[in-house]
């Protein structure tokens, strides 16, 4: 960055005319991205001040979000989907990520046979549609016809099968790990990428100071993938605050069982688009979008100025 | 901003497509419907049998898949380039319609006079004063059962709770079968073939509807709560897992043999002929005693409407006239079976399982379901509650009282009877 801007200054005359490619190339970007996203999140802010009173579009304040917070039942619903969306996320922190770094260092061992293509047999889910990860995990979870209580029993341990799918008290677990399944690839690769950008004089010299092993991974492998990590964490956060599609297609829109499985994204649907004989909300549908949106942007400025300014970067 | 470019390009993509009718010289009644499957029957049987009794008319059938139907049927009314016809959901999102003057009154309609009022009930104003579709079709609730496993075991038809539940001891004994094919997972299995197919034989089918409509019976009344106590000793009776088996789990594990009894909408009979290698017969809901008078769920499904702005409603009238006869219900209910017409003159059907679930009319009072007239309107929504507590009550969740009380809750939240 500071190179480019050096060598324009360098040239000197006139860059205030000049720089007017700079809007000329950015401006197709610009007009896409502001026809499809900022507009339509500055419609749904708008939306999400307004209800419609006897047929009228009115100005109601912060109205919605009273009623939001403040009715027993949609507070209720409220945070049953919120506590979800946490649980789904933790989840998500405490086994995608780990396993993912696992997987990546396992990956960049030198002597690994076959890397490519445990690389590509792992990535691969993360680029089906999730409807067919949705169906298959269904079916392989089927207690009817799917393959996991026969192998379970092959190996004597049928009685620990039970149709998770279809309990309160185990759906979210199940449908969060294959969520973890599927997108595993993604920690996987960004870690891969910065181990593979560790420099090979680093670990050697690690290696005569007699750091190997493990505890050249705790002391010098993972200090340099920090930041790859810190991206993750918050590219997950973003995407399960942001989920709904598995959730919908593994266990429908009222996310069953008894609304165990209800995340932010699930109560957004029915309450925006509405479902069966209930009819769209829009304007709570646009406060809930609203309330989601805060909460990412909240974590999201958490992470830049809390976090990430405060974390080491080391340059080679 | 989105809704406006999205209703123009509607627009002008409707204009286009009807522009090319506007100057044949016979009127074309455009018919518009979610029925997608339906399109080969319309074409094949109904529309020429219309055509050839009334020259100068020509009909078109121009179904949109069910999910885009309400959005593009209501971005069509908004630019006026809806239909002639128009294909109804059954209460309240035709009522909407009708209330903002997009659907025509058919008061004056003579063949409506075919109708039962509980017929009419889904598409009539909650006073009962304007009725605005000619029903079409409904669908009936019962039992469906593997005959051949009934006569292995031994076993007659039940007709009381009593014979029920002991019909379904004596499969779950035996082994060979699953008693009931039903699952909870997808949640409506439970409300809609649980609830709502055993329920009406408790609440009294219309009178505890109305009632319930009315304010004088609760959700946890006695009569109310019953279907779920009954609901809940299924349990005991359903496959392996039942809490993740799916609804087609349920269809392909009794067609495949592997259970007794379904309970059943009778839309599945087309499905269930071309894939059961055994014979099937059907059931009512049991009633509680001996001699009790039965009830059964007859749901209205579908209707035909005439929009209000038509450009031909003398040619689009005849049509709904012919629709009310007992013509077009012979020629529909035999196309489709499992839907069954709701014209007053008996039909005669081909199909013997479909005879057997029409049959329950004469001896049975029909209602429909509890759920979907005006009790939905409200957040919560009645009909996805019963979804979630049916299935609750099914798993052992929820108590059956636990159950009705959340749900009179939820409904006393938001509705107040007599307003």
């Amino acid at each position: 960055m500071s190179t480019v801007e050096q060598s324009s200054i360098d040239r000197g005359e006139d860059k205030r005319s000049r720089r007017w490619h700079i809007l000329v190339f950015l401006l197709p970007a610009l007009i896409v991205y502001t026809a499809v996203m900022i507009l339509p999140l500055i419609e749904t802010l708008r939306l999400s001040l307004f209800n419609v009173k006897d047929g009228q579009s009115v100005f109601v304040g912060l109205g919605n979000f009273n009623v939001l917070f403040g009715d027993p039942r949609w507070a209720a619903s409220f945070w049953n989907a919120l506590r979800n969306n946490f649980v789904f996320f933790l989840i998500h922190m405490l086994v995608q990520n780990p396993i993912g770094v696992a997987l990546a260092a396992l990956l960049s061992v030198p002597k690994l046979r076959f890397g490519a293509f445990y690389r590509t047999a792992m990535f691969l889910p993360t680029l089906l549609s999730f409807v067919i990860v949705g169906f298959i995990w269904k079916l392989i979870l089927s207690p009817i016809w799917g393959v996991s209580p026969y192998l379970l029993d092959l190996v004597g341990l049928k009685s620990i099968f039970s149709p998770w799918l279809g309990k309160p008290s185990s759906a979210l677990i199940t449908v969060s790990l294959i969520s973890v399944w599927q997108y595993i690839g993604i920690p996987m690769m960004l870690i891969y990428a910065a181990m593979l950008n560790i420099p090979d004089e680093v670990l050697e010299a690690a290696e005569c100071d007699g750091v190997t092993g493990w505890s050249q991974f705790w002391k010098i492998k993972l200090p340099l993938i920090l930041p790859a990590i810190g991206i993750i964490s918050i590219l997950t956060f973003v995407g399960n605050f942001n989920a709904f599609d598995l959730i919908y297609t593994v266990q429908g829109a009222l996310a069953g069982p008894d609304g165990s499985t209800d995340i932010l994204g699930t109560l957004l649907y029915r309450t925006f688009f509405g479902f069966q004989l209930q009819i769209g909300d829009r304007s709570m549908g646009a406060t809930i979008a609203t309330v989601m949106f805060l909460i990412i942007l909240s974590g999201v400025c958490l992470y830049l100025f809390a976090i990430q300014r405060r974390m080491r970067r080391y340059q080679f | 901003m989105g809704s406006t470019t999205l209703k123009s390009l509607l627009m002008a993509t409707s204009i286009l497509a009807t522009a090319g009718f506007a100057h044949a010289a016979d009127t074309t009644l455009t018919i518009e419907s979610w029925r997608t499957d339906d399109l080969a029957i319309w074409q094949e049987k109904l529309i020429p049998a219309f055509e050839a009794k009334n020259p100068g008319i020509k009909v078109k059938f121009a179904p949109t898949p069910p999910t885009e139907y309400d959005a593009a049927l209501g971005a069509r009314f908004d630019a006026g380039s809806a239909g002639d016809i128009i294909t109804c959901r059954p209460f309240d999102k035709s009522l909407v319609q009708f209330q903002h003057g997009n659907l025509a009154s058919l008061n004056d309609l003579p063949g409506m006079k075919n109708f039962s009022d509980v017929a009419k009930a889904a598409w009539t104003t909650d006073d009962g004063k304007d009725s605005f579709c000619v029903p079409m079709a409904s669908v009936i609730h019962g039992f469906i059962y593997n005959k051949d496993a009934f006569e292995k075991l031994g076993i007659s038809i039940p007709t009381t709770e009593a014979e029920f539940f002991a019909a379904l001891d004596k499969i779950k004994k035996d082994g060979t079968y699953i008693p009931m094919a039903m699952g909870t997972k997808d949640l409506w299995e439970a409300a809609t073939m649980g609830y709502q197919n055993i329920g009406p034989t408790y609440w009294k089918g219309e009178e505890g509807r109305a009632k319930l409509i009315k304010g004088e019976e609760k959700l946890t009344d006695a009569d109310w709560v019953e279907p779920y106590k009954v609901l809940a000793k299924w349990k005991d009776y359903l496959g392996d897992g039942f809490e993740a088996q799916t609804y087609p789990d349920s269809q392909n594990l009794f067609t495949l043999g592997r259970a007794a009894i379904y309970p059943a909408g009778s839309w599945e009979i087309g499905l269930f002929n071309t894939q059961a290698q055994f014979k099937m017969g059907a059931f009512p809901p049991p009633v509680k005693n001996a001699g009790d008078a039965c009830y059964i769920s007859d749901h209205n499904d579908i209707g035909v409407g005439l929009n209000s702005k038509s450009a031909h409603p003398e040619e689009s009238k005849k049509f709904l006239e012919w629709v009310a006869s007992p013509e077009f219900a012979e020629i529909y209910a035999n196309a489709l079976p499992g839907f069954f017409s709701l014209n007053s003159t008996a039909v005669k059907m081909q199909d013997p399982l479909a005879q057997e679930f029409v049959s329950w009319r004469e001896k049975c009072k029909p209602t429909i379901r509890s759920t979907y007239q005006i009790l939905s309107r409200g957040t919560p929504n009645l009909e996805n509650e019963t979804w979630v507590e049916s299935a609750n009550v099914i798993n052992g969740t929820d108590t059956p009282e636990a159950a009705a009380k959340k749900l009179q809750d939820g409904l006393d939240s938001w509705y107040k009877p007599g307003k």
